[in-house]
């Protein structure tokens, strides 16, 4: 299958070795993964903190980049639910409801990682190894806002060699928000402490998720308390084999070094 | 402003009632996250409420289906709002009772005062009622040399602990046994110590207490005051759902009952009833049936009350029913199942949020009753929520609470005039994001960020501290150092 890749911008500037996981997962599976150079952001910053009508642009550029392909894969659920949920309302709000149609067309056809290996080309076994002990957080917008149930927990319950540990008060919110974590930043830490305080009790070395987003929140609060335990994304996790020229997800290598 | 309905559109008045606090929600949050104690007890209730509506939520075989049909019916409620609400006039009057309009808080105040006083009353019993606490009825009856006595028991403790109620349901939620026992032993002498010189926190033991101390007020009071949960249209009928069955003492017992009801609180038909009695009480108190459902039409001669009032409320509600994407906040039944799965209610509870209604459905509906303004105190509760979803997962009626708040950020943005820093920066984010070029630029620029990389050393540097705005991400989290190359930078060089 000819797979679209919408980075996303959060991955594309900050952790490139996410989408980078994506393509490898995916190229291993025996498909083929394109990157549509001319796509930014899908805008949900500014929607989600009232810039509606600056936000309409950027959604009609998403647009305009991805409708040539049939199958658009993210490694975020929260970029992936605002192109579904949220791209139609933004150009409806802004009268455009040609744009809106456009858009709900390419929002049926973009996917978040875990659903288009487990729903669309049917695999729970990737092929990964990964001999860690790691705790999964289900992110807001994949588990309430797409619904991935537990897709991802399928596919992490296949990789070889780890030790998978279930997270007490999962389904919580871990703080971040976007802005919000900015604009309340006292309310926002504080469900972060009481995240931490889950992620550490498990005694995992790795928390991992399918949104960066959320990651660079829980892994900055980690990180910041020294507290001995890295966020590493769902896709890395995946992308990791026993293959001794591959690389190993979240051991440490140079911040930012892309293979 | 006009409803699509034809109806004036009036937003809640400034200065009566306790529908906006006094500060932002980011200071009043800061102030209540310092409470440990306060954390401690609402982190608790909530949780045990919440396990106790997801056991019985999950036995409801129909539970979506009955959630579709709550939208359903209040959608429809709403699309047919003037016709109801003569209707109901008309059925209420009809039965033997007085049919009252009341624009705002302060007219609702007046009619019930005057009510009261033509019975030459000086006190009056309450039922909790959320629409009595909305337009501060107690503080204009006291004004008026008229006592007003809550029976419910959370909602007695709040006054006896000049304290302000932070839950829909639970007023008392951020208050533990210990600290209600204190309460009591202070605020009801002769009652908490006489009688009961080892009152205990146990909660029988407080309960008790109460009840002996309400028991006295019920026998004496002659004039009640209610809210009501519903009202039928074509009966008449009004509805209060209870656990205690100190409301029904009240609806009961005096010879004048006075009912303050949003005007939103309508069903068109008796049989609507059995959608909501399910709903409410298993997404509210956890519980398959709740107590106590009252009902009363009109009068009936020889039983109960004798005389009859219903005031009915607007307070901003037409206005919130002018609102296209907003007005489904007036589908709310009151079950505060959004409070109790709120991490951020969790966290912070309910006075942060300076209105009688808290959480995520006050967030929404709180703003849109007093009005967006670009610079109010309740301007600030549209963001007061990290967008999780829980609210919308659990609501009854299915009200889309996080589009809501979405929709409702975005008419505060554009009701700000003249630029902001924010909205500075914004713009310009919008603008890199329609270019690829610009964008390549923007992300460029974003490596500066490779300098500020001070924690750790070598390859494994984080960025600790940031000048505001960001300084209050790095306040508590550090970010990490940015790539040397972005991805696309990367795909780029390898795909040549």
């Amino acid at each position: 299958m000819r797979i679209a890749l919408f980075v996303t911008c959060l991955a594309d500037t900050l952790f490139p070795a996410v989408p980078r996981a994506t393509v490898t997962v995916l190229e291993r599976l025996g498909h083929e993964v394109v990157f549509p150079t001319g796509q930014t952001c899908c805008g949900q910053m500014h929607v989600n903190t009232g810039y509606q009508r600056e936000a309409l642009p950027v959604v009609r550029h998403h647009v305009d980049v991805f409708e040539p392909y049939d199958v658009v894969v993210a490694p975020s659920g929260s970029c992936v639910g605002s192109v579904r949920h949220q791209h139609a309302k933004v150009a409806r709000r802004g009268g455009d409801e040609p744009l809106a149609r456009r858009a709900e067309a390419l929002a049926a056809r973009t996917y978040e990682l875990s659903e288009l290996l487990v729903d669309v080309l049917g695999v729970e076994d990737v092929g990964a190894s990964y001999p860690h002990r790691v705790t999964y957080h289900p992110t807001c917008h994949s588990l309430r806002m797409l619904g991935v149930g537990d897709k991802p927990l399928r596919l992490l319950r296949q990789v070889r060699g780890m030790n998978l540990v279930e997270l007490p008060a999962a389904d919580s919110c871990c703080g971040f928000g976007g802005t919000f974590a900015l604009k309340n930043a006292d309310t926002s830490t504080a469900m972060l402490a009481d995240k931490m305080r889950h992620v550490v009790g498990t005694g995992a070395e790795v928390c991992t998720a399918g949104d960066s987003s959320c990651l660079m929140h829980i892994g900055g609060g980690l990180s910041r308390l020294q507290a001995g335990v890295r966020t590493v994304h769902l896709a890395e996790i995946l992308a990791s084999t026993d293959d001794p020229g591959a690389p190993a997800a979240g051991v440490s290598v140079p911040a930012g070094l892309v293979r | 402003m006009t409803t699509f309905l034809g109806l004036p559109a009036v937003h809640a008045p400034a200065g009566v009632g306790h529908l906006q606090g006094s500060d932002t929600f980011p200071v009043a949050a800061r102030r209540a996250l310092a409470d440990t104690q306060l954390r401690g007890n609402i982190g608790r209730a909530t949780t045990t409420i919440r396990g106790k509506r997801a056991a019985v939520v999950a036995e409801v075989p129909d539970w979506e289906e009955l959630r579709e049909a709550g939208r359903a019916l209040k959608a429809q409620t709403m699309a047919r709002l003037p016709e109801l609400l003569e209707q109901l006039e008309e059925r209420v009057t009809a039965r033997g009772g007085v049919v009252h309009w009341a624009r705002d808080a302060a007219e609702a105040n007046a009619i019930v005062t005057r009510l009261v006083q033509a019975t030459g009353a000086d006190e009056v019993v309450k039922v909790k009622s959320m629409a009595t606490q909305e337009i501060g009825l107690n503080e204009a009856l006291e004004a008026a040399g008229i006592a007003a006595w809550e029976t419910d028991l959370a909602e007695l403790i709040v006054p006896l602990g000049h304290d302000l109620p932070s839950h829909i349901l639970v007023p008392a939620i951020h208050r533990n046994r210990a600290e209600i026992r204190e309460i009591f032993r202070r605020e009801m002498p002769g009652l908490g110590t006489e009688l009961d010189p080892d009152m205990t926190d146990d909660p029988r033991v407080l309960a008790m207490t109460a009840r002996r101390h309400l028991r006295r007020t019920f026998l004496r009071a002659r004039v009640a005051v209610s809210g009501a949960n519903f009202a039928v249209a074509e009966s008449g009928t009004l509805s209060v759902v209870e656990s205690e069955g100190n409301g029904r003492m009240c609806l009961t017992l005096p010879q004048t009952l006075i009912t303050v009801m949003g005007i939103e609180k309508l069903v068109p038909a008796w049989q609507d009833l059995e959608v909501f009695l399910q709903l409410l009480p298993r997404s509210s108190t956890g519980e398959r049936m709740n107590p106590y459902t009252s009902m009363w039409t009109g009068v009936t001669p020889g039983d109960g009350p004798q005389e009859f009032h219903l005031v009915l409320l607007d307070n901003g509600r037409t206005a919130v029913l002018a609102d296209e994407v907003g007005r489904s906040a007036l589908h709310c039944i009151r079950c505060s199942a959004c409070l109790n799965v709120c991490p951020v209610y969790e966290r912070t509870g309910g006075h942060a949020y300076g209105s009688v209604y808290p959480g995520p459905i006050g967030a929404i509906l709180s703003p849109q009753l007093t009005g967006v303004k670009g610079d109010g105190v309740n301007d600030t509760l549209p963001y007061a929520s990290s967008l999780c979803g829980a609210c919308y997962d659990v609501c009854p009626v299915k009200i889309d609470i996080p589009s809501i708040l979405v929709e409702l950020r975005a008419q505060h943005v554009e009701a700000h005039d003249g630029p902001t820093a924010e909205g500075v920066a914004m713009k310009a984010a919008a603008l890199a994001m329609t270019s690829p070029a610009r964008w390549r630029l923007a992300q460029r620029a974003s490596r500066l960020g490779r300098l500020l990389g001070r924690r750790g050393d070598g390859a494994d540097r984080r960025i600790s501290s940031l000048p505001p705005p960001l300084s209050g991400w790095t306040g508590s989290r550090d970010l990490p150092r940015p790539p040397a190359r972005t991805f696309r930078e990367q795909w780029a060089k390898d795909h040549r």
